[in-house]
């Protein structure tokens, strides 16, 4: 991997994919990606189903190798932390016996069991199986079991889908735990608002391309052509102001009659500058 | 060998939540229990059935129980997330397959035991059946690899246990049938059993015959495992 892509401001890079290309027989899933990832911060992967975010997070796991380009990761797979989509739980196994044998894998103490499944709500069902456990309290034991040996990177597959909106705040407050505690993390998701929340940088991918990259407001501010205010005021009136000089006049008038009652900026959100670059939904 | 053992542990509590499964291991010791305590008949050889289902016993329980859970673990995900967790896949296969040999060793123990089989005779008889189960893992682990999910894999075992549980029974009513069944490593290991049961005096006699389909029927299914391992992987 070329140092000026790995090293970029001068922190080193924890993963950085250069030019990456995966074929399967003829076709062609990632078309050249690059992408360089820093230490502890979340990266957004969004993008519809067959985008290529799920084979992209294969090739930084070490699960599949690139066709041709350049992959590096600056860590171990023992260092990395998986969430998957399909859960990947033992049924049958209580919270408690599924988090043990992976203590017994990454060789951490078995104290550690309960740590983290304080951390995540989980201590009163530690020795439910895993059958009779809800949706949501899944979500929270696969999520446990990835961040249980402290991993430097860790993968999360659509963490919140289908989940309610309490266990979903859990899982969000979850992910910016491991964050601040260093941790680097790449998210899969459709919910534009989860990865506008959490992400420091998203990459919209399309047809196995990257056709997008950069914090989710800067994008949002680069693809506002409309440049209008939506104004809300007491008396009930909506109104849509081009961003201008006669409109702060009109803005000032509202402030001092004391009728302003809302006031927003009409940027559009990823959803829909993924729409305005590819013509289709992210869902 | 951390990963192992953790792999064999946790098949351990994963079994006996999994009465399928368990089944699987009880059934045929038993039956030979009862059937070689209640039916006595005139002219009966010595140890019939104990050698009748410990063959079927052979051709069942490894098989089937090796074939269902690794395709259980591969349409749950939950090997894909062992693999990712640093777990080798020679490991992962040793240590479930450990497991459930152990498991068939103790049903072992119980068949040989149910028999007039002791001392010398009753090592000979677990040698016999550790081959046969191993024998038996191979190609489980073969089809397991080989399926994607449990219903392909049940589709397939399904046939394969029929014909390795039951040909030898069947090769005793039938001399065309005997023929065939006489390339299946399951009823070799009952034709070994048999002929140390019809000694008066203890001698174990293997034949070059024996040992040679066993060995054949191994190698394919190590043939087979490795072509189904290439083809899918283990996860």
């Amino acid at each position: 991997m070329n140092q000026n892509n790995i090293n970029q401001n001068n922190i080193k890079s924890i993963v950085a994919l250069s030019n990456v290309v995966k074929q399967f027989g003829e076709k062609e899933v990632l078309k050249g990606i690059s992408l360089t990832v820093k230490p502890g911060e979340i990266v957004g992967l969004l993008g519809p189903s067959g985008a290529g975010k799920t084979t992209m997070i294969k090739i930084v796991t070490g699960q599949l190798e690139a066709t041709s380009g350049k992959v590096m990761v600056d860590s171990s797979s023992t260092e990395m932390g998986m969430m998957m989509d399909s859960l990947g739980l033992y049924e049958r196994l209580s919270c408690y016996d599924n988090l043990k044998l992976f203590a017994k894998i990454y060789n951490i103490p078995v104290e550690r069991i309960d740590e983290v499944l304080k951390k995540v709500g989980l201590s009163e069902a530690k020795k439910r199986p895993v059958d009779k456990l809800s949706k949501g309290m899944r979500g929270r034991l696969a999520l446990a079991r990835a961040v249980m040996h402290e991993p430097k990177i860790l993968f999360l597959d659509e963490p919140t889908s289908g989940l309610d909106p309490t266990t979903t705040n859990q899982i969000h407050e979850l992910i910016l735990e491991e964050k601040a505690k260093g941790t680097t993390i790449f998210l899969t998701t459709h919910n534009m608002a989860e990865a506008e929340k959490l992400c420091q940088h998203v990459a919209l991918l399309h047809e196995g391309k990257i056709i997008e990259y950069g914090e989710p407001k800067e994008i949002g501010r680069k693809y506002n052509h409309q440049k209008k205010l939506q104004i809300r005021l007491y008396d009930g009136r909506c109104m849509e102001l081009l961003n201008n000089k006669e409109a702060a006049e009109k803005v000032q008038d509202y402030l001092a009659q004391e009728l302003l009652e809302t006031i927003h900026s009409t940027e559009p959100n990823l959803e829909t500058v993924f729409m305005e670059l590819t013509g289709s939904m992210l869902e | 060998m951390r990963n192992i053992i953790a792999i064999f542990q946790k098949q351990v509590k994963e079994t006996f939540k999994n009465k399928t499964i368990l089944i699987q291991f009880i059934m045929f010791p038993l039956m030979a229990i009862i059937m070689e305590n209640t039916v006595k008949i005139e002219g009966m050889p010595d140890n019939f059935f104990v050698n009748l289902f410990s063959s079927m016993y052979i051709g069942m329980a490894p098989l089937t129980s090796m074939a269902s859970i690794i395709s259980e673990e591969k349409e749950k995900n939950t090997l894909r997330v062992l693999m990712m967790s640093q777990v080798k896949p020679m490991q992962y296969l040793i240590g479930t397959g450990s497991y459930i040999w152990g498991i068939c060793m103790i049903g072992a123990c119980v068949l040989g035991l149910t028999g007039t089989y002791e001392g010398k005779e009753l090592v000979a008889f677990l040698g016999i059946m550790a081959v046969g189960i191993l024998a038996s893992l191979l190609m489980g682990a073969a089809i397991g690899t080989w399926s994607h999910n449990q219903m392909s894999a049940t589709s397939l075992t399904m046939p394969v246990m029929f014909v390795f549980s039951f040909l030898p029974m069947l090769s005793m009513f039938n001399e065309a049938i005997d023929k065939i069944a006489r390339l299946v490593y399951s009823d070799q290991i009952y034709t070994l059993l048999n002929n140390m049961g019809y000694q008066s005096g203890y001698q174990l006699e293997i034949a070059l015959e024996n040992v040679a389909v066993v060995g054949v029927n191994m190698a394919v299914a190590i043939l087979f495992f490795a072509y189904a391992y290439k083809k899918s992987g283990l996860a």
